[in-house]
Parts: structure tokens; C-alpha cells; sequence
């Protein structure tokens, strides 16, 4: 599938939803325990918690399910590679790959019930919700195309991220605490790049979704860590001339430490 | 301790990088080679990117590099002639192999040249190295004299034009050969990304004659220079030097390269060359080992960089 024919098809699933779902009575808030991540030189990783409420109006009609929520919480962007190993005369070393050109760095899918519970494959696959349907653009020499979502590559790379603990899917990620008031706790782990990430809450009912509202937040660095990354990337030369001459002092030093005749 | 390292972007434990320093550092402090071949694999199991780890290792053995070379320039076993000769072709061979890096990564063949070339050198180099000590260790048990300047020694290398003499190591031979190691340890490096210390060691050693006296000094005065303007290199146009590992590696690296030189100081030329065989052999062993054995996973991902 191409970039453009997919484009056509997300163009014609809004219209799809727009004219199959009614406006809806509920309304869903979410707010975040903390919008701005500080990473400082003793980050260990963060768990950020989302809490959510559902507003019912005189619109509203009982729903005989229940409620439920899909959040999926989606990093900055980077462009990853694949390596596949093959055996080249005798040797086994990196002989095919797969450029992923707009993979998110972390990303999470939390609900309060497993996703094909909550509705039908067919719509988790037009809403892009879950890994087996997250959009990842693989490029392999010169085609784009988004992969199926049992291409080996795309998997082999789901499941390394997953090990990585930057990808996941968790059936209980959301507790509801109330039939309208719900928490999602979102573990980063220490290893998560800084940039913008998205925070996509649904409200489902009766397999149908009938809300949503985003909740992003920022990771950043700050003091001594963000001070080094600024002199690195801006003042490249300088960096490397002050690194260099701290290793040479740091040998003298030693020398005149250690000196015993 | 946990500590977040601001290039690296991942927290590491002081104390696990302060004891590979060291480590490490002792290792190149007793045979006067940089160490990276060890430290490079060492940092990429902690889970730090290759391209930040190969960036920051060339700082931590500039550190340890000069710590050695103050302790064998008190000693007065540095060539310093014999070692701006080797870095004057050293600069062209570094030059020459950034070239056939392009190169090979534009045609897809880098990955395999590289896996190959690490077995092989390695492999070869070690396999060399253990054999001539073993012979020179038995030619000594049986009481016969160590012959240093054998009768065949005089090879056609002796025979080439522009002769100099360099006094520290008392040998006087061509430019050219030098010149030609030079240039050799320079592409090696570029390509394969290591300093190459354990190439010259033996190159020096078996081709040009060098005593062992003066081979590791000089040997280090080659890598702190080069590792250290590998450094400014690094951090000008990749960013990716993590000052913070590199000063925690050096900590250690340079106290092990004390010790370590001492150590290798009070071993016999021999007997150090069959230990830095044996290592060398070692790791091209472990290098064959995981490239024809099938791989637990056939898959690996990597962040690309500002690449292509």
C-alpha cells in the first residue's frame, strides 16, 4: 500500500465515523500529573499518572457495557533501522534491512479491558489502535510502504522496542475507579528520548468510540545534562578541544600522582 | 550509584564504569596498546549505541595513553623520531580508509568486511604473536642465548633507500617501511575503528626490529595523538561524545594504566608478547565464535543518526 492510497482511505474512514456515530452526550477530560519530564543526572525513568473523567449530559443514554478507554501514548518520531542476519559465506552478519522512517521512539497502549474486547478488529485497524496497528512506513531500497502487520521485520522490531520496555500494550493499564473516573499510570523508562509525546485518550462504548481528547506532554533536560547537550551539539569543536585537554590533564595528572621516583 | 549520561541518554552505574576503566586501563598500560577493542564491546553490552560508544572510548584512551606515555617518557623509552615518522603516514592512512568507510557502506558491504577483516587480523595477528614467543620462550628455557638481531634479519627492508637513524631504538633503517606502518595502522583504524595499537606493536616489533624497550612508549605517543584529535573529530561533526562516560572511564583508565605499565615493565619481552597474543587471539576467537554460530536473534535495530 502507498503513502497516498492510505491517505485516501483515513480520509474516507472520517467521513465514515463522522456520519455513522451521532454526536454523543459524553464528554471525556484528562489531565496529567505532570506535563513537563525533567531529566537531571539522577533520572531513573518516571511513572506519569492520567486521570479522566466522563461527562454525562441530558443527551446521554445508559450504556449497558459500561464504558471504556484506550489511551495511546506515542513519542517523538526517529528514523530506525532493521538488520536482518544472513548467512554470507559461512559468516552470519547483516545482510538485509529495513529503514523505518517515522517509527515513535516510545510508545504505549493502555485500556481496561483487552482491545478486541472493547471492539472489532475491523475499526482498531481504521483508528490505527494498538501495536499490531500502529502505522510504521518501512522503506526497503526505494519502496514506502507500510508493512502488514505480520511482515517479519515489523515484528522483530515491535519486539525488540517491547523488550526495551519503550513499546507496550497493557489490558490493564486503565483503572476505572468509578463508572465515569478513570487512571492510567504511564511507566517511561530510563532510556526515553526528550521530545514531544502525544496522549491520545478514546472513550469507547458498546464497541463504538464516542470521544476523545488529547493530553500531550514534554521530557526534557535540564541543569548539568542539559548544559552538556547544548555545548555538544552547538559548539561542537570547542567541546571536543575541552574533552580532549581534560583526558590529557587527567593522564598528567595521574602521572604526578602515581610518580614514585 | 546510578548516574544519567547527558549524550548517551541512559543512566549507567558509577562504580561498574569506574572498574572497566580500570581494568582496561591496566591492560593498555602493560602492553601499550589502546585498549578500545576491548572497551568498545564492553560499552555496547552495557546498552550505550555504538556511535557513542566508539566516540567516547577515543577520549578514555587518550587519557590512559598519556598517563603511560609520561611514565615510559621518565623511563626514557620514547622514540619520539620514530613516532612523528609513523603518525606522517599515519595521517595519510587515516585519510585513505574514511574514503573506503564511504565506500564500502555506499555499496552495502561494510557490515561483512568488517565482521571478516576483525576475524582475520585478529586471528592471524594473535596466531603470529603466540607462536614466535612460545619458540623464543623455549629457545630460552633450553639456555640458549635470546637472539635479538637474528643473521637473517637483514631483509630486503634493510636494503631501501632514504635511511634514517633513529637513535632511541638504535636502528637505522629506510623511511619507507615506516612511512608504510603508518599508513597501514591509520587506514586500519579508520575503517575498522579501532586505534591499532595492537597491530604496531608487533609490526614494529617483527618488521622494523624496534627493541621492545622503546616499542610500547612510542606506541602510545602514536595513540594519544591520534585518539585525541579522533576526539575533537568526533565531537565536531558527530556530537557524539559523552564527556561524562569518557571521565569516568579515564579515572579508571588512567590508575590501571599505572599499574599496569608497571606490571609490564617487570615481565620480560617474551613473556608480554605471548600474554598480548594470547589476548588478541582471544578476542578474534570470540569474534569467529559469534559470526558462524547462528545468532539467537537474527534481528537488531539501530537509531539512525543524521545517516544517509
Amino acid at each position: 500500500m502507498t503513502r497516498a492510497s492510505l491517505v485516501a482511505i483515513a480520509a474516507a474512514d472520517g467521513a465514515l465515523i463522522a456520519s455513522a456515530v451521532p454526536a454523543a452526550g459524553e464528554r471525556l477530560v484528562a489531565s496529567l500529573s505532570n506535563h513537563r519530564v525533567m531529566i537531571t543526572s539522577n533520572f531513573v525513568g518516571e511513572e506519569l499518572v492520567l486521570f479522566g473523567g466522563i461527562e454525562q449530559d441530558a443527551a446521554s443514554r445508559p450504556r449497558r457495557a459500561g464504558y471504556d478507554i484506550i489511551v495511546t501514548v506515542s513519542g517523538p518520531p526517529q528514523m530506525m533501522v532493521t538488520f536482518r542476519k544472513e548467512r554470507i559465506l559461512g559468516f552470519w552478519v547483516n545482510a538485509d534491512s529495513r529503514v523505518l522512517e517515522n517509527a515513535p521512539a516510545y510508545l504505549a497502549v493502555l485500556s481496561n479491558r483487552p482491545l478486541d474486547a472493547i471492539t472489532n478488529t475491523e475499526t482498531l485497524r481504521r483508528l490505527q489502535l494498538g501495536l499490531d496497528n500502529i502505522p510504521l512506513l518501512q522503506r526497503a531500497s526505494v519502496n514506502i510502504a507500510d508493512a502488514a502487520s505480520d511482515d517479519p521485520f515489523r515484528v522483530a522490531f515491535i519486539k525488540i522496542k517491547s523488550e526495551q520496555g519503550l513499546y507496550r500494550e497493557a489490558s490493564n493499564g486503565v483503572t476505572f475507579l468509578a463508572p465515569a473516573l478513570f487512571r492510567a499510570s504511564i511507566p517511561l523508562p530510563a532510556e526515553v528520548p526528550v521530545g514531544t509525546y502525544e496522549v491520545d485518550v478514546r472513550l469507547f462504548a458498546d464497541g463504538v468510540q464516542i470521544a476523545r481528547t488529547p493530553a500531550p506532554f514534554e521530557v526534557y533536560k535540564s541543569g548539568f545534562e542539559q548544559v552538556v547537550t547544548a555545548a555538544a551539539r552547538e559548539h561542537g569543536v570547542l567541546y571536543g578541544l575541552a574533552t580532549a585537554m581534560m583526558a590529557i590533564a587527567t593522564g598528567w595528572f595521574a602521572s604526578v600522582v602515581f610518580r614514585r621516583d | 550509584m546510578q548516574i544519567y549520561l547527558p549524550i548517551a541518554d541512559l543512566p549507567v552505574n558509577v562504580f561498574v564504569i569506574l572498574a572497566m576503566g580500570l581494568a582496561v586501563g591496566f591492560i593498555s598500560g602493560m602492553f601499550g596498546i589502546g585498549g578500545g577493542f576491548l572497551m568498545t564491546p564492553l560499552l555496547i553490552f552495557l546498552g550505550i549505541s555504538p556511535a557513542v560508544a566508539v566516540a567516547s572510548v577515543t577520549t578514555h584512551i587518550a587519557a590512559s595513553s598519556m598517563s603511560g606515555a609520561i611514565s615510559y617518557w621518565h623511563r626514557r623509552a620514547i622514540d619520539l623520531a620514530l613516532a612523528f615518522m609513523l603518525l606522517a603516514g599515519g595521517i595519510i592512512g587515516t585519510a585513505f580508509g574514511v574514503w573506503f568507510f564511504t565506500m564500502l557502506r555506499a555499496i552495502g558491504q561494510l557490515d561483512i568486511t568488517i565482521g571478516i577483516s576483525y576475524v582475520l587480523l585478529l586471528g592471524i595477528v594473535g596466531a603470529l604473536m603466540v607462536a614466535e614467543s612460545v619458540r623464543a620462550i623455549i629457545r630460552a628455557r633450553q639456555g640458549k642465548p635470546v637472539e635479538l638481531r637474528r643473521p637473517g634479519s637483514h631483509t630486503w627492508i634493510h636494503g631501501l633507500p632514504l635511511k634514517l637513524r633513529f637513535k632511541r631504538s638504535r636502528i637505522y633503517v629506510s623511511a619507507i617501511p615506516v612511512w608504510g606502518i603508518g599508513f597501514i595502522i591509520g587506514f586500519v583504524g579508520a575503517v575498522m575503528g579501532i586505534g591499532g595499537g595492537f597491530l604496531l606493536v608487533p609490526m614494529l616489533i617483527y618488521v622494523l626490529r624496534v627493541p621492545t624497550a622503546t616499542v610500547i612508549g612510542t606506541s602510545m605517543v602514536l595513540t594519544l595523538v591520534t585518539m585525541a584529535s579522533a576526539t575533537v573529530m568526533h565531537a565536531a561533526v558527530n556530537h557524539l561524545v559523552d564527556a561524562l562516560l569518557a571521565c569516568f572511564l579515564m579515572v579508571g583508565g588512567v590508575i590501571g594504566a599505572q599499574f599496569g605499565a608497571r606490571a609490564g615493565q617487570k615481565m620480560s619481552g617474551e613473556r608480554l608478547r605471548l600474554l598480548l597474543g594470547l589476548l588478541v587471539l582471544a578476542v578474534g576467537i570470540r569474534f569467529a565464535i559469534s559470526l558462524v554460530l547462528p545468532p539467537e536473534t537474527l534481528y537488531s535495530i539501530r537509531a539512525l543518526e543524521g545517516e544517509l
